[in-house]
């Protein structure tokens, strides 16, 4: 069947489940940040400059916290960090591609369309690098319009939403949600583990920048975790 | 509540945030080109969502905000169990879904109380 689609059709229809995802979370930022104070033209500059969930919330959270724009932005960024690796994963089969649709396809680089373009491209190797750039639009159709779409409807319901809702939650359950999954092996582990200890010790700290330490060092534990265990891992091989 | 936010500050951050969140996606498909990323860089990378968000997070489940930083049983279970069931389906609206309820079930309790 999928031999009769195009690249574009194929990643439109992937691309379809994860408004399942987007809306409500979209839905969510509009609602947390319209909380915050921003107005809907912010909240909507948000969704399509940064067009990235999880350091979106992180932004208006500690912007609200009052903490100073620098820091703002190096947490926020930081929560990015992983597109770096998207980025060069992507760079095999997308490297050849012109500039301006590699420009085009970085900045449509989010986390679901990342995870379906590096799977598609894996099933079908024949593809050529223009019908990758098309499949990487087409899984960007749905998800990354209704970004923006689901931002704008969240801040237009915004401020109006009672307090026994608990909002304040919201964003710390999505997090959490997000997180849980993502705990696949022990070095993750060890890396959010170190990430709350480190986090919640040094909460003393101004400007919250015990989360960038605590960030900073869990990811170098993350890392000597995995080196750790793939050495043992090794070692038991080759016993 | 706390003090509004600065419009200069939230324009800076987005402006900021955006090119910034650009340049890191664009950063090997556009620069650098397929040489290799060195492997520290790929073994620290896989771990920046799991290194920033869980501390991120822990504050507001430890000290609340709504509840003037004391620690509240309601929103403590409801961390408990949307972690706990987005381990083990592996799903982030399953467990959405569990944390809401729970977080609404204990604090119509604490309110029936």
């Amino acid at each position: 069947m999928s031999r009769q689609r195009s690249p574009y059709t194929l990643g439109f229809l992937d691309g379809l489940p994860f408004l399942l995802v987007i809306a409500p979370v979209g839905l969510l930022f509009g609602v947390v940040a319209t909380e915050a104070g921003l107005d809907i033209l912010q909240a909507l500059a948000f969704s399509i400059v940064v067009i990235a969930g999880a350091a979106q919330f992180t932004a208006v959270a500690l912007m609200q916290d009052q903490v100073p724009v620098l820091i703002v932005i190096a947490t926020a960024l930081a929560v990015n960090l992983r597109m770096a690796m998207y980025s060069a994963a992507l760079t095999p089969f997308l490297g050849t591609a012109p500039l301006w649709q590699r420009a085009l396809v970085a900045y449509l680089n989010v986390d679901q369309t990342y995870a379906l373009a590096s799977a598609r491209y894996e099933d079908f190797p024949g593809w050529t690098v223009r019908q990758r750039v098309a499949y990487f639009l087409g899984a960007a159709t749905p998800v990354c319009p209704m970004w923006y779409v689901f931002t704008v409807i969240g801040a237009l319901i915004g401020a109006g939403l009672p307090d026994w809702l608990a909002l304040d939650f919201a964003v710390p359950i999505c997090f959490l949600a997000i997180i849980a999954p993502a705990l696949k092996t022990l070095a993750h582990v060890a890396a959010a583990v170190t990430s709350v200890v480190l986090a919640l010790a040094l909460a003393v700290l101004p400007f919250r920048l015990g989360l960038l330490v605590a960030a900073l060092a869990a990811m170098a534990v993350g890392a000597a975790v995995e080196t750790w265990t793939a050495r043992r891992a090794g070692r038991r091989a080759a016993a | 509540m706390s003090a509004p936010i600065d419009a200069a500050t939230i324009w800076i951050v987005i402006a900021a945030l955006g090119a910034g969140s650009w340049l890191i996606r664009f950063s090997f498909l556009g620069l650098i080109g397929d040489r290799e990323m060195p492997p520290l860089a790929m073994r620290l990378l896989r771990y920046t969502p799991v290194a920033v968000l869980p501390g991120l997070v822990a504050p507001y489940v430890v000290w609340p905000d709504a509840t003037g930083g004391e620690p509240d049983a309601a929103r403590m279970l409801a961390a408990l169990v949307t972690l706990g069931v987005g381990l083990w389906r592996r799903s982030m609206l399953p467990a959405v879904g569990a944390g809401a309820v729970t977080l609404y079930a204990v604090l119509a309790l604490q309110a029936w109380l």
